[in-house]
């Protein structure tokens, strides 16, 4: 508390906090919540679980495509091991459960409503969101579409077995006439309660950052996170209407007689994939820009310099959102649009990498003559950046009309996305944890554990993931269980790599173990005078409810330093 | 501003933001169904997606009076969805025809099955850029068609290739284009459907 003193007093509000911190009971605090602290914490803890489930099925992937042939699939489908077909199925099942769950239920609860919500308030000295109890709706739905989500992989998708085999894409006619159990819908009814939640959590953050933030501190002040959930909760309102429309439209298409997508009653299957894509795609920019935006943070804190380019860096997280929404059909480049076509998506994406060029070389501008630090969060910065930044070069590879013609539904595409996904935004997730975990538990994890987790982790995906790309340009198709003889190699590398990762997450574990036990008690600031956001200023843990009297945000504060003047 | 805290004020303003985004989730979710009947549109206009046009006998005639030298040949394809128990061909593979002048082609169908059966055809051009340059003045796909078990019919298209073709870039080296056709068996309750493919499938277990 020495280093602040100005006329915020965060003294003098922790004595005054003292007799209001008492917290509800067990049960009123985490299942009638409406702390944002606490929320956040539970979409934490549910993203952990929701990952290691999701996890898991891709474990059920590599192991089965550690060799050429169905080993092990039959099993988990509980049918003859000379059941082709049943196999088969449930290889789709594991392929749409583990896309489903990576991305609605693990990689967005941790980033916007895990992060989101424990920070954003934080950052911006409010004392909560706007809407505390939108809050609590929006997290519940979200498990209660996970728990529909389960709960389909035990009712009948076909004829043939159990599950919605239909990919995280949902394409018609497979989900409409192709899978007509009760499986799909309960899939397609998960991603509308997710979706609802989401809608409703994006709703909550525009609010609180127009209208909560503390006096002083304006849209240009704000904290390039703040900027990124912001463009993000956009991104939520906008696409995710669209997507429930498509998948409503599904539903009403299964059960209800209607023929959007069906030619036989004047529909057409491509308009789902429109539907699906203008969607899907500012969908990828939801997963990815919340941990720009934490990746700004941690670089500025450990490089101890104001970040470069600020306002370049707030309103290219801007135009990638605006433009994320005009290049959808880059998806779609094998449906068969013309050639004009084909050449404005091309276009278009490759715009895309413009702003995010702006975004890599500013972080790297920022370390430049910094005066750095590699603490755990910094290391898992860094690595973001390298293989975000691989990840994005193989996109500018696949935005290509023409190669995509080649490398459509190739392991080159899954490599791709795995790059950008499973190692730029769980990089960027796993640097957010370690930079904040210690403000959110109020105990140090161990430096050590958290190096190893990433060397490991770091080699782990790669082994996974880069062998893939030599597949795809080898034309290995993607969402097949088995393969020709000549790709064994690389995929039983790549199945290795799994192995590799999974080592990683227990150091994981073990490190979150060591913190809660034995973890040295965690300072306000940790980590130096590069850490200069609100947060920082609050006692870790925060007190239950921060900011009673609120911050101030002076005119000699800048975009980057928000600190009170030390005494 | 020191003691500044937020008021009843804030929740005002709350209240009207949050109001403004959930209208804006509505007004996209809206956007979302008003794409069904736009795409359609869209298609019709611009022939995406090969969608051929539909013209008149007066635009046929103005067509034919600017009817160019060149021929270009019209390559015949049918097929049947999977659930359509019908047989289904053109009477001729391929047909030369003069860019302009109106052409008539045939296709048989038959229904090998031994109840009533009611289909309906989709279309489309191969290369897509035709599509805007395909008129049909009449065709077997405007309607429905019903067909008794064992009934076999003669269907007409009447068509011409729109002469603009001639002045489009991107369709210049096309030598030859195909025209599709799928009979899909005509939407009816999903229930019997649904019986249908069940007891389907079951025979194929």
């Amino acid at each position: 508390m020495a280093t602040t003193a100005d006329n915020f007093a965060p003294a003098a509000e922790a004595t005054h906090d003292d007799h209001h911190d008492h917290k509800p009971s067990f049960f009123a605090r985490w299942f009638m919540s409406t702390n944002h602290k606490d929320i956040g914490s539970l979409y934490l803890m549910f993203a952990i679980v929701a990952g290691i489930i999701g996890g898991a099925m891709s474990g059920v992937m590599r192991l089965e495509l550690a060799e050429p042939g169905i080993q092990y699939l039959w099993w988990f489908a509980g049918s003859d091991p000379a059941d082709i077909a049943a196999a088969g199925h449930m290889w789709n099942v594991f392929i749409t459960g583990h896309g489903l769950i990576m991305v609605f239920f693990m990689v967005m609860p941790a980033m916007i409503g895990g992060f989101g919500n424990w920070f954003v308030p934080l950052m911006i000295g409010a004392p909560d969101m706007a809407f505390p109890r939108m809050n609590n709706i929006s997290f519940w739905l979200t498990v209660v579409g996970f728990l529909s989500l389960l709960f389909s992989l035990f009712v009948p998708g076909n004829s043939i077995g159990n599950g919605a085999g239909v990919g995280w894409t949902v394409y018609a006619p497979l989900s409409t006439t192709g899978a007509p159990g009760p499986a799909v819908d309960f899939a397609i009814f998960s991603l509308h309660l997710a979706g609802a939640g989401s809608i409703l959590g994006a709703t909550n953050f525009i609010t609180t950052i127009f209208n909560m933030r503390a006096p002083g501190m304006t849209l240009h002040k704000m904290p390039l996170f703040v900027w990124s959930v912001l463009v993000t909760a956009f991104l939520l309102l906008l696409a995710l209407p669209v997507l429930a429309a498509a998948i409503t439209m599904l539903l009403t298409d299964r059960n209800f007689g209607t023929t959007f997508f069906d030619p036989a009653g004047g529909g057409d299957p491509v308009l789902y994939q429109h539907l699906f894509w203008f969607f899907g795609h500012p969908e990828v920019y939801i997963m990815i820009l919340p941990g720009f935006g934490m990746i700004s943070q941690i670089i500025a804190t450990f490089s101890r310099k104001p970040v470069f380019g600020y306002l370049g860096m707030a309103y290219a997280m801007v135009a990638i959102g605006v433009v994320g929404f005009i290049v959808w059909a880059h998806h779609m480049y094998t449906v068969g649009l013309d050639v004009n076509t084909k050449m404005y998506f091309t276009a278009a994406t490759m715009v895309i990498a413009v702003p995010t060029g702006v975004k890599i070389f500013s972080w790297i501008a920022t370390m430049w003559g910094g005066s750095m630090e590699f603490k755990s969060p910094m290391v898992w910065a860094l690595g973001f950046i390298f293989l975000f930044t691989v990840g994005g070069v193989t996109g500018v590879v696949l935005a290509n009309g023409g190669i995509d013609d080649n490398l459509h539904d190739t392991y080159y595409v899954v490599a791709h996305f795995h790059y950008v996904l499973s190692m730029g935004a769980v990089f960027s997730m796993f640097a957010g944890f370690y930079y904040w975990f210690p403000k959110m538990s109020g105990r140090m994890h161990s430096e050590l554990l958290s190096h190893l987790h990433f060397w490991v982790f770091f080699v782990g995906v790669n082994v996974i993931f880069f062998p893939q790309h030599f597949l795809g340009m080898n034309g290995m198709p993607r969402r097949y269980p088995d393969y020709p003889e000549a790709f064994a190699f690389w995929n039983q590398v790549s199945s290795f790599g799994y192995v590799i990762m999974a080592a990683s997450m227990l150091i994981f574990f073990a490190n979150l173990a060591y913190a809660f036990l034995a973890g040295k008690k965690a300072a306000n600031n940790p980590w130096g005078e590069g850490a200069t956001t609100l947060e920082w200023t609050l006692t870790s843990p925060p007190p239950y409810h921060q900011f009673e009297t609120l911050p101030v945000i002076e005119d000699h504060h800048d975009y980057h330093d928000h600190r009170p003047v030390t005494a | 501003m020191v003691a500044a805290t937020f008021s009843s004020d804030t929740d005002r303003k709350n209240a009207k933001t949050g109001a403004l985004a959930i209208i804006g989730a509505l007004a996209m979710l809206g956007m979302g169904y008003a794409a069904v009947p736009l795409y359609d549109l869209f298609c019709r206009v611009t022939g995406f997606g090969g969608t051929t046009q539909v013209a008149t006998e007066a635009q046929a005639n103005a067509a034919a009076s600017f009817a160019a030298t060149r021929d270009i040949s019209i390559r015949f394809d049918a097929s049947l969805s999977r659930d359509m128990p019908w047989e289904f061909a053109p009477t001729q593979s391929t047909d030369t025809v003069r860019i302009g002048q109106r052409d008539i082609a045939t296709y048989i169908a038959k229904n090998e099955s031994s109840e009533p059966i009611t289909g309906t055809a989709t279309f489309n051009v191969e290369p897509w850029q035709a599509g805007v340059y395909f008129h049909k003045i009449q065709c077997f796909c405007f309607t429905e068609q019903t067909l008794q078990p064992g009934e076999e019919v003669t269907m007409p298209v009447l068509y011409y290739i729109d002469p603009a073709i001639l002045e489009d870039d991107t369709i210049a080296d096309v030598e030859q284009i195909t025209l599709s056709y799928t009979f899909h068996r005509a939407k009816e309750p999903v229930a019997s459907a649904l019986e249908r493919s069940n007891s389907s499938s079951d025979q194929a277990s």
